[in-house]
């Protein structure tokens, strides 16, 4: 089962640095602001991946709890990130 | 009476929900928030310095389910600092802001800042440094962006997108200290953490976040744009305050909870980015044709002569050189907070009344605004680092210890450095002296003038004369005392 936590962790790292690469290298703004996100849910996934203590045991819930407010963190900066973006947009139409 | 350490937290925090509540009292409310959180903060600096650190379980939970508050000496300087440079650009900004539906926008973000920023200074918990850090970017992008033109957006929006890869990498380093070390309480993690790779990685991921958000050469490129293009009084705190909370994490992590993690090298690798940084930042502001673009090339400078103490105080040995070292090092960052935000309000004003900021159709302004150009001037002597200013102390240490250390290199960038700002500061006097041509200035009000020379002569004054009193209290128990309460 230390496998299946392996494969997890890995996974997020692997996404972690996708979303990093094409966060920097991108040079569409919406495409960046994805890959934030794509970047965030490597570490979330990583995190889910160290809360796992066996079949038998309850999963470690500060983890949890971590990535829990790790993506109502995510949430908000997307959403400002938009609103930017569509300010931008605007801008340009007018 | 430790409960009372959520204060400078929760003040701003409660009246920036009020003042969203009540947006067209939003003036008088913010003003209030931040005398208020001056206050706190005043006080808690005085209680740390009388009875030491100060620590607080929230809410009774044990620090590994709950979060730790935690205030020592550098905490609390940091906080007072905070604190004068937020009320000095909130006063200025009732004179900048004449719009209610402006003020009724600035004033909450404003004080969600400030909220970000105090949490920041006092957490003592991994994870909630990473929320705090993520609150204070978010409330500084929308503050950026509060101008409204398609450039400061823009900008706001390459330094949210910047700012969210920091705290990403952050936060990958916060998961791998998790993995590693079970723990997210500070003083626990300084006991526990050994030089073993997983502490390595760790601390690189959270180093280089934190790098990208100090901006430190190369790092650098997001923060001219962002500065230069926001509103006056937020270019002030976004360079004097925003920037320094990441640093002042990536000090107490480097001196304090990483200690035996780090190596020589690396403050090498840190000490000659600090050295670009220095020659690059400051070349760029002598080249800047607008005097907020040169204002904000200076903090990339200045922000490098910091990184400079870093391999001086991994050479020199625990004792009374490397605490003099160590003191030198906030005492330049507290001169360049008060500044730089002078620096930015001065350069608020000009625009303001001159209608533009290049700096070589300043002529007149030294008649028109003697006040403000007195400011610019005195703002420019601690750039520099001329006496009295704090400035001119520290890098006195600095160029002591570079020579009882045998580092050499450092010598001649921070001379270098050092020329070059005098060369910028006296480019921008020369102009502002120069007899005006067809250019009419209004009238500024004390509102606007008063707050940045205050700031100017906390930093050029107070902090010259005053840098015994606080070497003392912020050198013996800041960092690396090993003891928590």
């Amino acid at each position: 089962m230390i496998l299946t936590q392996l494969i997890f962790g890995i996974t997020g790292g692997l996404l972690f640095a996708i979303g990093l690469r094409s966060a920097l290298v991108r040079e569409s703004l919406l495409a960046r602001i994805l890959a934030v996100n794509i970047s965030g849910a490597g570490v979330f996934l990583a995190l889910v991946a160290i809360a796992y203590r066996g079949l038998e045991e309850t999963p470690d819930p500060i983890p949890h709890a971590l990535v829990l407010t790790g993506i109502v963190v995510a949430v908000s900066a997307t959403a400002l990130a938009l609103a930017l973006r569509r300010r931008l947009e605007e801008a340009d139409d007018e | 009476m430790n409960n009372l350490l959520t204060l400078p937290v929760m003040i701003p925090l409660g009246f920036s929900l009020l003042a969203l509540l009540w947006p067209r009292r939003a003036t008088p409310v913010g003003i209030l928030a931040l005398l208020a959180t001056l206050l706190a903060s005043a006080w808690l600096t005085w209680r740390v310095s009388g009875n030491g650190p100060m620590l607080l379980a929230l809410g009774g939970w044990e620090p590994g389910l709950g979060i730790a508050l935690y205030a020592d000496a550098l905490s609390s300087t940091l906080l007072l600092m905070s604190s004068v440079v937020a009320l000095a650009a909130g006063i200025y900004s009732t004179g900048y802001f004449r719009a209610p539906g402006d003020r009724a926008r600035f004033w909450p973000l404003w004080l969600l800042m400030m909220t970000a920023l105090h949490a920041l200074f006092l957490s003592g918990d991994l994870f909630n440094l990473y929320v705090t850090l993520e609150l204070l970017g978010l409330s500084a992008v929308a503050l950026a962006a509060l101008g409204g033109k398609r450039k400061a957006v823009e900008a706001a929006l390459r330094y949210l997108i910047l700012g969210l890869l920091g705290s990403l990498l952050f936060l990958a380093g916060v998961t791998l200290t998790y993995a590693g070390y079970g723990t997210l309480d500070l003083m626990k993690l300084r006991d526990l953490l050994a030089p073993e790779p997983v502490a390595w990685i760790a601390l690189a991921l959270m180093i280089s976040g934190l790098l990208l958000k100090t901006a430190l050469f190369p790092l650098h490129f997001w923060l001219p744009p962002a500065h230069a293009n926001a509103p006056a009084p937020v270019s002030a705190v976004l360079s004097a305050l925003v920037v320094k909370a990441a640093f002042y994490l990536l000090l107490r992590f480097w001196l304090e909870i990483f200690e035996d993690v780090v190596t020589a090298f690396a403050a090498w690798l840190l000490g000659i980015l600090g050295a670009m940084a220095v020659l690059w930042g400051s070349w760029r502001a002598l080249r800047a044709v607008r005097l907020k673009l040169l204002a904000a090339y200076s903090t990339v400078a200045q922000l490098g002569y910091l990184f400079l103490f870093f391999p001086l105080l991994a050479a020199l040995p625990a004792g009374a050189a490397r605490d003099t070292a160590l003191g030198a090092l906030i005492l330049m960052a507290l001169t360049h907070a008060f500044a730089k935000s002078a620096l930015f309000l001065a350069t608020g004003v000009i625009q303001q009344k001159a209608g533009h900021d290049r700096i070589e159709d300043l002529g007149g302004a030294a008649r028109a605004l003697p006040v403000t150009v007195f400011t610019l001037a005195l703002a420019g002597v601690a750039l520099i680092g001329l006496p009295p200013s704090g400035a001119f102390l520290a890098k006195w240490q600095l160029f002591s210890a570079a020579i009882a250390t045998g580092q050499w290199l450092w010598v001649p960038v921070i001379a270098t450095g050092s020329l070059l700002a005098a060369a910028y500061v006296f480019r921008i006097l020369g102009y502002a002296f120069a007899p005006a041509e067809g250019v009419t200035y209004r009238i500024a009000d004390g509102r606007e003038e008063l707050p940045a020379l205050i700031l100017a002569i906390l930093a050029t004054l107070l902090l010259g004369f005053g840098s015994v009193q606080l070497w003392e209290f912020v050198t013996p128990g800041a960092l690396a005392a090993g003891e928590a309460p």
